[in-house]
């Protein structure tokens, strides 16, 4: 057990892992997990390459240089650096290449901002990457740990964001249990890559040029990856379960069972969340929760199962999709509801944008909200901001 | 030295069935360069002509490791190459005992726009790479748009000459020594109507260790709006003009001129035979050509004057 925040749960989990090379730029706070790996590096802890590049998109540019020649690469970002290599996470998961990269979740500009916020995430969404949110500093150690499993397992090969929020990543000491390395490299166990550019003897051409002849069938065949990595995801998540007695699914439920009435939402505001039902069962209310940890692929099915019987839930989105009904996960929550025979009602919540807190009070009051919103002609369907001044 | 007898003889790396246009300079660089060194290549192609047109799936004119991410970001992704085949190398995990060259290919927009920062970035971190830039001085491939790679006075698709403009109205990057300020073991420019200048300066390139930049003059009828069978002759016309002089630098030091004109020729001769300056022979646009002709011999006699006294003097 260490007392460690989420960045060097991040670092440490990397240091276990010892990719071929570590690829780093600044951003606010996603540079401390490769400070961390940096000084771990310096201090001849561990012998993976480091390279400080010019700026984040020549950084998701060299790991898929790494990627493509058969190394396994790992970097870290977080809002901005994000936004700037959204052409290239497109490219990476085109390419079919495993690349691990750390997310600590943190708002977009304008204007610019350092806390939790989901928006940096949201917007790479359709960008072929296999998403992980974490709600604390275990998970994300967990999630690294997982993802590289993950994204090299020879069905899917795709490349894996894990997201942890920002303000927790480097703000909040926590008891993290860290595996030993022998168990961590008996579990990682990398298989061989598909391909390498620095395979001689077998010349390839790796991002050819396309005409509507074969493009389609190109995105189907990449979509196979990311449709494969369903089941190995959750293969992964039980044989982590199995080996270090944390068991990781699609998403957790917090005394959903019996719930009539329940929140989604996903990463750090879970734990004010679980806090909230406990106090709410007390008082013998039927209250649950659902906490996303994959948002891609999205498990619309299994979400689907677990949501149906309830009454109504409310959707808490860290983001502000402008223009839309409701944020990402509020719509693809109500895709996966619409179709099934019995579904809860639906309340699209927007919470949390820049650090903004999320208390104990208004999780609870939302509960309140959802359950009068059922019981008197099922109520208002607007989207409400939490903790938002008037 | 090697003949151009012998230099037939070697293998075609990068072989026909391509799209390229009829006088395009880029097959005839690309086979002087790609003969430049014995040890295989693998190549990091910026989005371009030469990519778009030597790619089209299922097939490719490319008989080695070649790969392609975007537009900006050929040299950062060939770092990204160069570091594992040094991590394999180090891990003893390498597939084959012999050594490997890296190329970035990259045209002129690539290098001097939206590239700038990747290629300046893999030069500043050493790796040991050969970065191409064939300059065609424009964005060919998109239509013909002005890139910071085209000379000022040029009609292109973004600057077109009008009633009231002229054309680009700002002076070309002086690219090679933005790269040569890196103080980097290499950079050379040349042009492909010297072959022996090209292929001397492309092996130079690969045999140094660590980075080293080649500045192409690449011709282009369909953007020059020349005969295609014009293009090679007219790099020769930019030689003696001293529109695009043959010189090299060495760690930054010392530079060489490696083509000296006899009779240096007036600017007119290279502008008057592509219509993209034709405008520019206007009476109107005179001052122009003064101002072109006052700042190429400008920077020869500077050059001149770097090649006495070393470039840092």
């Amino acid at each position: 057990m260490e007392v460690i925040d989420g960045n060097f749960a991040i670092a440490e989990a990397i240091k276990q892992i010892g990719p071929d090379v570590v690829i780093s730029y600044p951003q606010i706070p996603s540079i401390l997990i490769l400070e961390s790996i940096a000084s771990f590096i310096a201090n001849g802890e561990m012998d993976s390459e480091f390279l400080n590049v010019d700026s984040d998109y020549s950084a998701m540019s060299a790991c898929i240089g790494v990627a493509a020649s058969g190394g396994r690469v790992f970097t870290a970002t977080a809002s901005q650096g994000l936004a700037l290599m959204h052409e290239t996470l497109f490219i990476a998961s085109s390419l079919r290449l495993p690349i691990v990269m750390g997310i600590t979740n943190r708002a977009l500009a304008a204007p610019i901002n350092f806390n939790a916020d989901h928006s940096d995430s949201m917007a790479q969404r359709d960008s072929g990457w296999i998403q992980i949110f974490s709600e604390n500093s275990q998970e994300a150690y967990d999630n690294i740990i997982q993802a590289f499993k993950i994204a090299e397992n020879k069905d899917v090969r795709t490349p894996v964001m894990v997201g942890i929020d920002s303000t927790f990543a480097f703000n909040l000491h926590e008891n993290v249990n860290v595996q030993t390395n022998d168990e961590i490299l008996e579990f990682e166990n990398k298989p061989d890559s598909n391909y390498s550019i620095l395979d001689i003897e077998n010349p390839k051409t790796v991002g050819s040029f396309c005409t509507p002849d074969y493009f389609f069938e190109h995105k189907i065949n990449q979509n196979k990856g990311i449709e494969s990595s369903r089941k190995v995801i959750k293969d992964v998540g039980r044989e982590f379960g199995d080996r270090f007695n944390r068991y990781y699914g699609y998403f957790e439920t917090y005394k959903l069972e019996d719930a009539e009435f329940a929140v989604i939402l996903m990463s750090s505001a879970a734990g004010t969340a679980k806090k909230a039902v406990d106090e709410m069962r007390k008082k013998g209310e039927k209250v649950g929760l659902l906490k996303l940890r994959v948002f891609r692929p999205f498990p619309y099915k299994e979400l689907g199962e677990s949501l149906s019987n309830l009454k109504s839930i409310a959707v808490l989105d860290r983001v502000l999709t402008p223009g839309t009904y409701g944020g990402p996960l509020f719509i693809e929550t109500m895709a996966a509801l619409y179709s099934l025979e019995k579904r809860p009602l639906v309340y699209p919540y927007i919470y949390g944008l820049g650090g903004r807190d999320i208390t104990l009070k208004h999780i609870e009051d939302i509960f309140d909200d959802i359950k009068k919103g059922f019981n008197n002609e099922k109520g208002n369907f607007e989207i409400k901001y939490i903790n938002l001044r008037e | 030295m090697i003949t151009l007898k012998e230099l037939t003889n070697k293998e075609d790396l990068f072989v026909s069935g391509h799209g390229l246009c009829p006088g395009c300079g880029i097959p005839v660089i690309l086979k002087l360069v790609l003969r430049a060194t014995e040890y295989p290549i693998v190549i990091s192609n910026a989005t371009g002509c030469l990519q778009v047109a030597s790619t089209e799936f299922p097939a490719t004119s490319w008989k080695l490791n070649w790969i392609h991410s975007s537009l900006g970001n050929a040299a950062s992704t060939i770092s990204g190459i160069e570091t594992m085949y040094r991590v394999l190398k180090k891990q003893g995990k390498l597939q084959t005992d012999t050594e490997i060259k890296f190329l970035a290919i990259v045209g002129d927009g690539g290098t001097n726009d939206i590239g700038l920062s990747s290629l300046s970035g893999a030069i500043e971190r050493g790796h040991d790479f050969v970065y191409l830039c064939y300059d065609n001085q424009s964005y060919a491939n998109s239509g013909g748009q002005r890139s910071s790679a085209s000379p000022i006075g040029t009609s292109t698709s973004t600057t077109p000459t009008g009633k009231v403009l002229p054309g680009k109205l700002q002076y070309k990057k002086d690219i090679t020594k933005i790269i040569a300020a890196h103080k980097l073991p290499y950079v050379a420019q040349t042009a492909p109507w010297n072959w022996e200048d090209l292929y001397t300066k492309a092996k130079k390139a690969f045999d140094i260790e660590g980075p080293a930049y080649l500045n192409v003059l690449n011709p282009c009828p369909k953007e020059w709006k020349i005969p295609s069978n014009k293009s090679i002759e007219l790099t020769r016309i930019a030689a003696d003009t001293c529109v695009w002089p043959l010189y090299e630098i060495e760690a930054g030091k010392n530079i060489n001129i490696n083509y000296k004109p006899e009779n240096k020729l007036p600017v007119t001769e290279w502008l008057k035979r592509q219509n993209r300056f034709k405008h520019l022979l206007n009476v109107e646009n005179r001052w122009i050509v003064d101002e072109i002709q006052n700042v190429i011999d400008q920077n020869w006699k500077c050059l001149l004057k770097q090649e006495k006294r070393g470039i840092n003097n």
